[in-house]
């Protein structure tokens, strides 16, 4: 465990940082922000794959929107982390919400996203009395917003009650999302994601490089941790650039310039 | 002026007048809103506790941030929590903002697993009815401070919220009547001012008589594009500008301008001037020799004692300006050299002025008036 190779994005997270909390992100909203040209996937594959691997007490509670099971666990198999096993250790709790279709306003049952919710907090409670450190991932808030009727308060409302449970009163989970910046780039949508940005206390940013696609250099990340002022007295911001390339089986992390 | 914004709380409101209101406002540039809202709130209630401002309890409606968050708010600034119950309540409608949690819970038959909370704190779970918040809100702080003439201090920790769930009318309703209400003495809310349209900012900004808002220290050019220049963000995610906007009841308007700087310990403001210094040093090129002053020297120039000033040696400093000094057109227009006959070895130079409206040292060109 000591000698594991960190690498630019897992010290940027603070991944690395053992001897901090049992599992770094307790308590903390991670927002994954990536365009078309640059997916962000592999950060969540990177998060899900150290938390399993790192933590022996940690797990993750994921909310498939955009990927079946099958998707996650041929690219997690890649990394060296196997999906299935964990689903049986009961670390992974995998919610599949694909085909999820929230009824229409206006209709009877219309409560917005609240079985969602409800289902996240049973897993939650049940995990809790584990003494388990807790993440909740979702993989697209896009496609939520689909099931949603393209209600963008419902989404809000879901993440607020997520962010909820990541404060010390409640659970102190970790909860990470991912969102595509380029779909709310006109005007009056934009709310969704700025209203996300205040919330996040980690934002991390996938772009392509300004100058166009490179062989060696698959886009850009910018981590900024926003240290809040709850936490142990200290509010710094730490920002965080560097490159990275994307390979079969891991990603390659490594300062502008410095590769060669 | 983060100092007179909390002066002007702590003042309260005037018999028959509103009640003072701020609007603290920020965007993402510069995300530090709360920043400020904490370090009113904590200047509020050292003030409260010392008794001496007018408002003797604070109400925090909790939208954005849950109750335990303030709670080692309080216990990092040093404040007793334990006795804080005479003074705060927090109304919590950050856990359970549309009563979802309280749903299931009561079909699965779960306990709260909130653990103890040390400032008392109510849960409100209908944030949609806005109306029913405000009798709320009137309620807790009567519960704190009694039903007499005493008053309570209304914090507000995220109006966005608030506006996400309900109308614009209602919130400004809600706001309305907060002012007005005769047991309140200030109040002062956050808000995101790019959550929402221009009118919506325009409307809260109407209805407060302070207006404080977080702004970047630079602006990059093209927003989005910015956001990779690292060096940038750094910066303006320590410092920023602090602009504040005092409204007078006769409907005077000031507005001022100050530097935050943001600390591990919190949040510190310092006047603008001491900061442009730095500022104009950052826009000077770089050259090899220095342009600017260090202290030190400065200080020594300021010390250095400028020729034909005699001073130090007891006598009146005597600079001459061409006219005829009191002291001599007292003595019956001597000639200027005449008290001085002991010194007449040394040479003396006699100069009579030709008339008293002739400017010393005139600009004039004296052969103006030749005709070559």
């Amino acid at each position: 465990m000591e000698q594991k190779n960190w690498n630019l994005l897992d010290e940027a997270l603070g991944l690395n940082n053992n001897n901090a909390k049992p599992w770094p992100l307790c308590g903390r909203f991670v927002l994954v922000e990536d365009c078309v040209d640059t997916s962000a996937a592999f950060v969540l594959h990177q998060i899900l794959k150290r938390s399993f691997s790192s933590h022996p007490s940690s797990a993750v509670v994921f909310l498939a929107f955009s990927h079946p099971f099958s998707h996650y666990d041929r690219v997690l198999r890649k990394l060296g982390c196997n999906l299935a096993a964990q689903r049986d250790n009961g670390r992974l709790f995998f919610l599949d919400m694909l085909m999820l279709q929230c009824p229409d306003e206006g209709k009877a049952n219309h409560d917005g996203l609240a079985s969602v919710f409800e289902q996240i907090e049973r897993v939650i409670t049940a995990l809790h009395q584990d003494k388990k450190f807790i993440s909740i991932m979702i993989d697209d808030i896009s496609f939520l917003e689909v099931a949603a009727n393209g209600s963008s308060n419902d989404v809000l409302n879901l993440v607020h009650y997520c962010h909820t449970l990541t404060s010390d009163s409640e659970y102190g989970c970790a909860f990470i999302a991912l969102d595509h910046k380029d779909i709310y780039l006109n005007g009056d949508r934009t709310a969704v994601m700025l209203e996300m940005e205040f919330l996040a206390d980690i934002l991390v940013k996938a772009e392509p490089l300004a100058t166009g696609l490179a062989k060696d250099v698959h886009g850009q990340l910018m981590v900024l941790d926003k240290e809040t002022q709850h936490r142990h007295g200290v509010s710094t911001v730490k920002t965080h650039n560097f490159h990275f390339k994307i390979k079969e089986n891991g990603i390659e992390c490594f300062y502008p310039g410095t590769k060669i | 002026m983060a100092d007179s914004i909390c002066r002007t709380l702590r003042d309260g409101a005037l018999e028959g007048e509103l009640a003072p209101t701020l609007t603290i406002k920020d965007s993402l540039a510069s995300p530090f809103a709360f920043h400020v809202f904490s370090h009113i709130l904590l200047q509020l209630s050292s003030h409260v506790i010392a008794q001496k401002s007018q408002s003797q309890g604070i109400v925090i409606v909790a939208l954005s941030r849950s109750p335990s968050s303030y709670t080692s708010l309080l216990k990092m600034n040093g404040m007793d929590v334990a006795s804080s119950n005479k003074w705060i309540h927090i109304l919590d409608c950050y856990t359970d903002p549309l009563g979802w949690k309280d749903k299931a819970r009561k079909s699965a038959n779960v306990t709260d697993p909130s653990q103890q909370i040390s400032l008392a704190t109510s849960s409100y779970k209908t944030v949609k009815d806005v109306d029913k918040l405000f009798l709320v809100i009137a309620e807790l702080g009567r519960g704190l401070v009694g039903e007499n003439k005493a008053r309570f201090c209304v914090a507000i920790d995220s109006l966005s919220e608030l506006l996400r769930h309900a109308s614009m009318q209602s919130v400004a309703g809600l706001l309305s009547n907060l002012r007005s209400h005769d047991q309140i003495s200030s109040m002062f809310g956050l808000l995101h001012s790019d959550l929402h349209e221009e009118r919506a900012v325009a409307v809260l900004e109407y209805m407060s008589s302070m207006v404080a808002s977080v702004d970047p220290y630079h602006h990059s050019a093209d927003g989005q594009k910015g956001c990779l220049e690292s060096s940038l963000y750094d910066q303006n995610f320590t410092k920023g500008k602090f602009n504040v906007r005092f409204k007078r009841r006769n409907g005077r308007v000031r507005v001022t301008c100050e530097e935050f700087k943001v600390e591990p310990g919190g949040i510190s403001f310092s006047p603008v001037s001491s900061v442009d210094g730095t500022v104009i040093a950052g826009i000077v090129p770089k050259v090899q020799f220095n342009l600017q002053l260090s202290e030190k020297e400065r200080i020594d120039r300021s010390n250095v004692v400028l020729p034909f000033e005699h001073q130090g040696n007891g006598k009146p400093i005597q600079i001459y300006d061409g006219r005829r000094s009191l002291e001599e057109s007292n003595s019956e227009a001597n000639p200027i050299s005449s008290g001085k006959k002991e010194d007449s070895a040394m040479g003396e130079i006699i100069y009579f002025r030709d008339s008293d409206d002739e400017m010393p040292d005139s600009d004039e060109d004296p052969d103006d008036d030749l005709d070559i």
